[in-house]
């Protein structure tokens, strides 16, 4: 088995996922050839450079169909010999592209790959892939399909956390978040977006509410509460798989889930070998990799479960792990990581999260992992853990170490 | 076979469905194959140019005689029942295919002969399906008729086509009244609805004209046209997309999952409705085939259409007594249970004196049908003239005396066997001789009270559920010494007032509270042991009991539980099995917690006596345990605790034919119904399996689920009920 190198990592900023969003006149194609030209500049990948781009993307429709990743290598200035595979596991997408770049680096397919995602959500809407789960009654009763704010708040009920724990995460996340930007933390990920001639169309994440405070969350009304309770009465379904809950607490608002973003992300990744070749020095190791399923009605427990897997198959303890990064899709997820583990929040997320900043289906993982990495270096510490809970119940983690 | 007939006259065959011997049309294989070539003679007559299908009875059709339906997989003997089935159903298809086709070229959409529906009156399941394959479907101004698709109620849904047809007609969600809930529609309304195209008053009239100005354009569905997209959209059509997540959840969670119909029904809607019509056809009948070979549909049919109907029409009525029909009955008591009597017996033209202590108490139990009628003429259900008429049959007094001339007794007064005991003395002193005493008691034993009656052979308990207006079982309990005449009046009575009748033998509790009272019972013992209320409740829920334990309980006070205890524990004396569920019990009533009308009981209320959640406080006297149990263990625990009551009373001949105990329990106490009820449950589970589980929940919780000797004997021998005892009842 090879040792795994992250070489480089870069992000764009994220747009706000609505039409007065800065990125919704980017086209997807654009966003994701703007990153590989990044990898490549960045890092002088000339020719034949890497194995493959493996490029992760939730809603594979219109402009984001037929091989994304394919149309972004011939967009951008990429070798057309690198082939390119879009891939698709909802929201860990970008992580799982990076866990499945450096698990066929370290089993000898290739010396290098490009691996990353992108999700223009103001311009493919959520959800317009269509998808059996929700709709094929012969799963979607069977297995007490609800969607995820309601999975969200199911968690909130079943373990305990209120709407106040919630808005204090959102809080914390908006206040990392800014001082994060203010203190120049994401200056080496970022890629700001241009324009065909030059022109800077977004620099910044645009999406923060920077000062949000609990007063301002407190005025927000619940999200999934009329489509738990009334049309079409989701909670009934809900209780179906978790009958010793009364009912379901919906907690969850547009202020403490994640936001809907534009914007994408990549993650060189290589083998020893390929960083002699190319004269790059490593910035980190990939540790593990892990995947699971869980159920899919609650939905997001994922992290919990592959943590514990990645744990257990690493020989390492939860204590071994110095940062975490957890993606914030909705308040609950956090909590119940940090309840679950006995974490501090302090350890987690430690620049603030999707809920300030969005969430980008595709792209989010290999943006996460990339924010992992930078806080390792700044904060100087030596170990890392990115997970994500995932649509139809699922989890994936990476653990990473600076070399 | 004469099923239908053909008469061709001025160019117009008109097929007449008229089935031999029976008051309404269903539809039998061996019809549809005549019904298959007299359409065939029709479209290759060059001399018709259309045709009228019709019924020379009062209705059209009640549907597809589901007798005929059992049968089909019984007919398949050891193979796998599915090849006739399926093939059954596509023959259906294949004839009715064919009539909306008429012929036409299938290419150009030209050259068909119009084919009318008329309906005189009721056209039920494929009796609709039937019109619906039809060009254009009119109905007489008949309203008594009953139009659409009730398959559903039965743990069926409509396999003629009626799904695709519809869905394609009015998109999934405009469907769904008719299709997921079986609502059915006077003619008027079906027409403003569209299920039917025109009412008239001589609809064959109209049917004539129509044909003689039909085009071409005229026959050709609009699923057979070009460009054709569902109403609403399909699935994976933006709003169709949200339309189908909303049936899943919708049907999932109205359902908990328990009936297996209208999942399948939905899945036959949704993958039918990706596809071309025919392949639509072919997926609707796989579905169907699929529900057919369901336990629970065949239960479900047994149970609520063919023995329900059965019980109705006197299946258990003792053969050689002649016709008991009540012209006049006493009701003593105007409670809300003898105002209840006097109301449903009312309805049902019978004349009612109506007995209470005061001319004033009297006049309020009749004032209850006033209401009653009121809220009917708001509704646009009754009128001004229909009250009139219905109060003018009540006459409510203190005054005995007016009780002369009676035919039948129902004493509704207080459950007192003292008060009960002096009543009866005192109306037998008034009513005619022959006149039969019954008591609504639904905890004293008959046997016991007929000792106050001088004529214990004209004794009887008929005991009505709350509220009795919309309760459709009765229960009629035979004491020791009643005579079989009793038992006719009470069954002729039943049917008069279209409930369904059980008789059983006179018991602690008879039959229905003998089984209610443990389900409770259990479900308060899982209090006790730390279990979620929430979990006991959603549990009994997902089985398809209408409200939990608990919530049962708190509906019909925690008092009374607390009384019945009491009462029950001084008859039983050390043998009492139940303190367990007693020290809850009291401890409530010793909070003053008594139920909904105490706005404080399981549950906690508000001012208006709206349920809100489970009281704050059982948590602080029986905190929950960790781990919670298995959903299916606690399922098993209520289930089995009501299901062995009833194989005991089978054992002990309280019970005395298994469909009553069926029948009985779903609609007495809305057991289970998707299961067919207790005995057609234990069936499903299989005998074997179910003594395993006795032992089982035995050994874990008590004696109370020690297997009895007759279901030992039967898991033994490898029996069902159904093939032991229930040859009688087929």
């Amino acid at each position: 088995m090879q040792d795994v190198f992250i070489y480089d990592a870069a992000r764009t900023p994220r747009g706000k996922g609505r039409k007065d969003g800065s990125l919704h006149e980017v086209t997807a194609l654009r966003l994701s050839a703007l990153m590989l030209d990044a990898m490549a500049d960045r890092n002088n990948l000339d020719g034949h450079a890497v194995e493959d781009v493996i490029w992760g993307n939730v809603t594979q429709v219109g402009e984001q169909g037929a091989c994304l990743a394919r149309s972004a290598v011939l967009a951008s200035r990429l070798d057309e010999r690198i082939p390119g595979l879009a891939i698709n596991r909802f929201c860990a997408s970008g992580l799982e592209a990076v866990n499945l770049a450096a698990n066929q680096i370290a089993g000898g397919a290739g010396r290098a790959y490009i691996a990353g995602g992108v999700e223009c959500m103001s311009r493919v809407p959520m959800g317009s892939d269509g998808g059996a789960i929700a709709v094929d009654p012969s799963l979607a009763i069977e297995q007490y399909f609800v969607p995820q704010g309601i999975g969200a708040d199911i968690i909130a009920t079943k373990y305990g956390f209120t709407r106040d724990d919630a808005d204090a995460l959102a809080v914390t996340s908006q206040a990392r978040a800014q001082a994060a930007w203010q203190a120049g933390k994401f200056s080496r990920a970022i890629v700001p977006v241009l324009d065909v001639n030059g022109l800077t169309i977004l620099d910044h994440d645009e999406y923060m509410r920077p000062g949000t405070d609990m007063q301002a969350l407190g005025a927000l009304k619940p999200s999934f509460k009329d489509q738990g309770e009334v049309m079409p009465g989701f909670d009934a379904v809900a209780l179906q798989r978790y009958p010793e809950l009364e009912r379901i607490n919906h907690i969850h608002h547009a202020g403490n889930s994640s936001g809907i973003v534009d914007g994408a992300a990549a993650v060189l990744l290589g083998n020893a070998e390929f960083g002699r070749a190319h004269g790059l020095r490593p910035r980190g190791r990939i540790r593990a990799t892990a995947k699971i399923g869980t159920d899919p009605t609650i939905m997001l427990t994922g992290p919990v479960p592959v943590t514990q897997k990645i744990l257990a198959e690493t020989g390492m303890q939860i204590s071994d792990i110095d940062l975490f990064e957890v993606n914030e899709a909705f308040a609950s997820v956090v909590l119940l990581f940090e309840q679950a583990f006995g974490v501090d929040h302090a350890q987690v997320n430690i620049n603030g999260g999707s809920i300030a900043m969005g969430h980008p289906l595709g792209a989010t993982g290999a943006m996460i992992l990339g924010t992992l990495l930078d806080n390792l270096e700044q904060e100087d510490k030596s170990t890392g853990l990115a997970t994500l809970c995932i649509g139809s119940g699922m989890g994936v983690a990476t653990i990473i170490e600076r070399v | 076979m004469t099923d239908f007939t053909m008469t061709k006259d001025g160019g117009i065959a008109t097929i007449i469905w008229d089935v031999p011997g029976k008051s309404m049309n269903v539809m039998s294989f061996a019809a549809l194959d005549l019904l298959d070539s007299l359409i065939d003679d029709a479209l290759a007559d060059s001399a018709v140019r259309g045709i009228i299908i019709t019924s020379a009875k009062t209705d059209f059709a009640a549907g597809m005689d589901l007798n005929v339906l059992a049968g089909l997989k019984e007919a398949a003997g050891d193979d796998n029942p599915a090849g006739p089935v399926f093939d059954g159903i596509m023959r259906v298809h294949q004839v009715l295919r064919k009539i909306e086709r008429a012929g036409m070229d299938p290419k150009t959409l030209s050259g068909g002969k119009p084919i009318a529906a008329v309906l005189p009156g009721t056209a039920l399941g494929i009796g609709y399906e039937l019109a619906l394959a039809c060009h254009r479907i009119f109905a007489a101004d008949n309203p008594k008729a009953k139009i659409g698709l009730p398959e559903i109620l039965v743990g069926l849904f409509p396999g003629a086509g009626g799904t695709t047809r519809l869905v394609r007609k009015f998109g999934a969600m405009a469907a769904a009244p008719y299709l997921l809930e079986g609502k059915t529609l006077a003619p008027a309304k079906a027409k403003s609805a569209g299920l039917i195209d025109a009412v008239e008053a001589d609809p064959m009239a109209a049917a004539r004209a129509w044909i003689d100005s039909a085009t071409d354009a005229d026959l050709v569905k609009p699923w057979d046209a070009k460009g054709y997209k569902m109403p609403g959209g399909a699935p994976y059509h933006p709003a169709g997309f949200m339309t189908f997540i909303g049936a899943s959840a919708m049907v999932g969670g109205k359902t908990k999952g328990a009936y297996p119909a209208p999942k399948a029904m939905l899945s036959a809607i949704y993958e039918g409705a990706q596809v071309p019509f025919d392949t639509a056809l072919k997926i609707e009948a796989r579905w169907f085939t699929n529900i057919m070979l369901n336990p629970s549909s065949g239960a479900m049919i047994r149970s609520l259409f063919i023995n329900k109907g059965a019980l109705e029409k006197g299946a258990v009525r003792p053969a050689d007594i002649p016709d008991q029909r009540v012209r006049k009955l006493g009701v003593l008591g105007a409670g809300m249970m003898g105002a209840g009597i006097a109301l449903v017996s009312a309805q049902a033209g019978i004349e009612v004196v109506l007995i209470d202590q005061s001319d004033d108490a009297a006049a309020k139990g009749k004032a209850y049908s006033a209401a009653y009628m009121d809220k009917g003429i708001k509704r646009g259900k009754a009128t001004e003239d229909k009250k009139a008429a219905l109060l003018d049959r009540i006459t409510a007094t203190a005054d005995l005396t007016a009780l002369q001339g009676c035919d039948l007794i129902i004493e509704a007064v207080f459950e007192d066997p003292k008060v009960k005991a002096e009543m009866t003395q005192k109306v037998e002193a008034i009513i005619p001789e022959d006149c039969i005493f019954a008591s609504n008691t639904s905890t004293l034993p008959i046997s016991e009270l007929a000792k106050a009656s001088t004529r214990a052979d004209q004794f009887i308990g008929i005991h009505f559920f709350s509220p009795v207006e919309r309760m459709a079982l009765v229960e009629i309990i035979k004491g020791r010494q009643t005579g079989d005449r009793a038992v006719a009046k009470a069954l002729d009575y039943v049917r008069q007032i279209r409930k369904t009748p059980i008789v059983v033998n006179d018991a602690r509790f008879f039959y229905a509270n003998r089984c209610i009272i443990p389900y409770i019972n259990e479900g308060i013992r899982l209090v006790a042991e730390g279990v979620a209320p929430a979990l006991i409740d959603h549990a009994a829920q997902m089985l398809g009991f209408p409200v939990g334990p608990l919530q049962l309980v708190d509906e019909t006070s925690i008092e009374l539980g607390a009384k019945i205890a009491r009462a029950t524990k001084a008859a039983m004396g050390d043998a009492y099995p139940d303190a367990a569920v007693d020290a809850v019990l009291f401890e409530m009533e010793g909070q003053g917690r008594l139920g909904r009308k105490a706005k404080a009981g399981f549950f906690d209320y508000d001012e208006t006596g709206k349920r809100q959640g489970y009281w704050a406080g059982l948590a602080d006297h029986y905190p929950l345990i960790n781990p919670q149990p298995d959903l299916l263990e606690v399922q098993h625990r209520l289930m089995f605790v009501q299901v062995l009551e009833a194989v005991r009373a089978l054992e002990e001949g309280v019970l005395e034919d298994i469909r009553e105990g069926d029948v009985g329990a779903i609609l007495g106490w809305g057991f289970a119904p998707w299961s067919g009820g207790p005995f057609s449950w234990l069936d499903i589970l299989g005998t074997p399996y179910a003594a395993e589980r006795c032992d089982q929940l035995a050994a874990a919780h008590g004696p109370r689920f020690t297997c009895p000797a007759l279901l030992r004997e039967m898991a033994d021998k490898g029996h069902s009920f159904y093939k032991r005892f229930g040859q009688a009842a087929a």
